[in-house]
């Protein structure tokens, strides 16, 4: 148990701060954010107007984000936006949510592609401010299942641009795995029938997985939320991921791992990401990627902008341009991913961008649980029941593997 | 012309003075490079180690400043991480075991068996693998040691297969990798060995296996020992190969990695561990006499 006085203190500052954000009013209604339940960060306000561009930008990205062409000739659009703007990008490559988060703590940059893991974080730390979405002209494009959700607000307060999304799918080798599988118990409960070949994310928020799967078949356990699990909950997950274990052949976190992985057939079925099975398939591997009857996890990306931007306006047009309809086609398209922006779907060069991809298809996404930081107030609204920390999710990760 | 005049007085001065003062000199000698090493080497050690004091705030991951244990009693108390830290050594001390049976032979025939004048090549020839990049190198080995690869094929007619990806793939490389670093040092002793030794052994009537025995693992064995702290602490420390090709095994780097930005405390208490198994490496291997082979 690690309660201490520190935890204590940071709590007692956690409530002084959220008293101060209740004395004023500068959100814009419409909340619905389960953070609402007792998360309050602290009181920053968005800008009401731009200055002029400061000639640079600081972003960290997923790579694949920010392309100048310089990894792949036909990926730019950075120089078009360096014209226009005359804003300078600089950006800074990120592996893993963790490191978004460390390295906007730094107050170097101005902005980050965050995804739903690592945005909670940022804004309860303050390093993530509000922003003005009526300072994002082509923010009315966005899809609304997309606006003002509890990895991107609180309590209506929006704390960034949608980017994309993508869901984590069961993906497994056609030729290997018979019958084709629709349900996640097929890394789960009827594992051991591929003993060493099946695969999952290497990371805590693997979880989640668990939980949602735990959700449909142990409704005993009354799951409502993957990432909101109360001790014995999270204990039913972290049980079924040990004895997943058993059967796991390699947990990946690069993606050209797992393709390689699914390639030789050292793995045959685990979880992946659209993009995954897209490259996989190109590269000949017997594979297919399906959504099972349980839903998936999944991720939704956000540009968030630093608290100590340096550089607000050009951040803003960054925003502004990274989800004008033929950048955000030409981006999602690049990394293999839905697009936020409605009308992007006519602007890609593959016209089945936004079919594979269902960027449009909401009861699709009604299935997807996207990434958010499990947190001690409960993000499914219960009261009275402390859920386990996203802390408790890493130590449990580092045991389940052993 | 007076300046330069004036100039050459002054250094001539200077001179005799540090003439006059040894003891000046060395420490001039020596102060920049004694700095670095406490600055940025023991500096840096005894930062890891206050810092793995500290805590941190369990949802912002931010470091609080405040002094506890903590850290190291959960490295005692958890299982988990007793369990892994004695799983690294295992394969430490394997690939060093390993490292030792095939440097010995390589290098008996690159410093005593080959012609003299092919010996500097064998020599270079051994340190190719080195000019490849790592990452290449394991890439590679995760290719040969994938299912149905280059390995499973070679060793089909015999009706096994390969490990696959796993705790023994993790051996297998990092013995590849860190070869040569055993192979060079055990060739320079075998190299030092004074054929009159061996001589001297044959006229008493030992045959070849009992003057290996008493006359040329005695005197090699420094050797093999100082080789084996490279090849151990190399692998001690390593968590890239065992991420490529350890399959879902953990060593103490990757728990260190794992932890490193979310909970940075308890990722220095981790690195903490395999300091303190390298330092007692060291001095049992200083008891066997081998630091002056190093």
């Amino acid at each position: 148990m690690r309660v201490n006085p520190t935890l204590r203190a940071a709590a007692a500052c956690m409530a002084l701060l959220a008293a101060a954000a209740c004395g004023s009013s500068d959100s814009t209604g419409s909340s619905g954010s389960p953070g609402a339940g007792g998360f309050h960060p602290p009181h920053l306000a968005a800008r009401s107007t731009l200055g002029k561009p400061e000639g640079q930008v600081n972003l960290i990205a997923w790579a694949g984000y920010v392309e100048d062409g310089s990894d792949d000739p036909g990926a730019d659009w950075v120089t078009d936006f360096e014209k226009r703007t005359g804003c300078d990008v600089h950006a800074r490559t990120a592996a893993t949510s963790d490191e978004m988060v460390s390295l906007m703590k730094t107050g170097d940059y101005d902005a980050v592609s965050a995804s739903g893991d690592a945005s909670l974080r940022l804004i309860a730390s303050g390093d993530a401010a509000p922003v003005n979405t009526r300072l994002v002209p082509h923010y009315k494009d966005v899809f609304p299942g997309l606006k003002n959700r509890a990895w991107n607000s609180v309590e209506g307060v929006a704390y960034g641009i949608p980017h994309g999304r993508g869901a984590n799918l069961l993906m497994y080798n056609t030729r290997k795995v018979r019958p084709a599988p629709d349900s996640w118990s097929a890394v789960f409960d009827d594992a051991s029938r591929y003993k060493g070949r099946v695969t999952a994310y290497d990371s805590p928020i693997y979880i989640a997985d668990a939980a949602l799967y735990l959700s449909a078949t142990e409704p005993g356990l009354h799951i409502k939320d993957p990432y909101a699990l109360d001790q014995k909950q999270f204990d039913a997950a972290v049980g079924l991921l040990k004895k997943q274990n058993a059967d796991i052949g390699e947990y990946w976190s690069d993606y050209l791992k797992e393709i390689s992985a699914f390639k030789t057939g050292d793995s045959v079925v685990g979880t992946a990401w659209q993009v995954i099975a897209n490259l996989a398939k190109s590269e000949g591997a017997d594979v297919r990627a399906v959504l099972p009857k349980e839903g998936a996890t999944g991720w939704s990306d956000t540009w968030m902008l630093s608290a100590r931007a340096k550089h607000p306006t050009c951040a803003y047009k960054w925003f502004d341009w990274i989800i004008s309809p033929k950048v955000n086609a030409e981006v999602a398209e690049y990394f293999g991913e839905a697009p936020s922006n409605a009308r992007a779907c006519d602007e890609s060069a593959d016209k089945n961008l936004c079919a594979v991809f269902h960027a449009a298809d909401e009861p699709y996404w009604r299935k997807v649980h996207y990434w958010t930081t499990p947190i001690e107030q409960c993000l499914d609204g219960r009261t009275g029941v402390r859920c386990v920390p996203y802390a408790k999710w890493v130590q449990a990760w580092n045991e389940i593997k052993g | 012309m007076t300046s330069t005049g004036q100039a050459a007085g002054s250094v001539r001065r200077l001179a005799g003075a540090l003439h006059r003062r040894p003891r000046l000199r060395l420490s001039l000698l020596l102060g920049a490079p004694l700095l670095w090493l406490v600055v940025a080497y023991l500096g840096s050690l005894a930062v890891l180690f206050l810092s793995a004091l500290w805590t941190t705030d369990s949802f912002t991951s931010e470091v609080v400043k405040v002094w506890s244990a903590e850290n190291f009693s959960a490295l005692v108390s958890e299982p988990l991480y007793r369990q892994v830290a004695l799983r690294s050594i295992g394969v430490a001390l394997a690939v060093t075991a390993l490292c030792a049976v095939i440097a010995f032979p390589v290098a008996f025939y690159t410093a005593r068996v080959a012609h003299p004048r092919r010996r500097p090549l064998l020599v270079v020839a051994i340190l190719t693998p080195l000019w490849a990049s790592y990452l290449v190198k394991v890439y590679a080995w995760r290719l040969i040691l994938s299912a149905q690869g280059p390995l499973d094929w070679v060793l089909a007619p015999f009706g096994v297969s390969g490990p696959g990806y796993g705790r023994a793939a993790t051996v297998i490389v990092l013995t590849y990798l860190w070869l040569p670093y055993m192979i060079l040092p055990v060739h320079a002793g075998l190299e030092r060995l004074p054929e009159s030794l061996l001589d001297a052994s044959a006229d008493l009537g030992a045959r070849s296996w009992r003057t290996f025995r008493s006359v040329v693992l005695p005197m090699v064995l420094p050797s093999v020992a100082a080789g084996s702290v490279f090849t151990f602490s190399l692998s001690l420390g390593d968590y890239i190969t065992v991420q490529i090709v350890g399959g879902k095994t953990q060593l103490i780097g990757n728990l260190v990695y794992s932890n490193v930005t979310l909970n940075l405390p308890l990722a220095a208490a981790l690195g903490t561990v395999p300091v303190v198994v390298i330092v007692l490496y060291l001095l049992a291997v200083r008891r066997s006499g081998a630091s002056s082979s190093l």
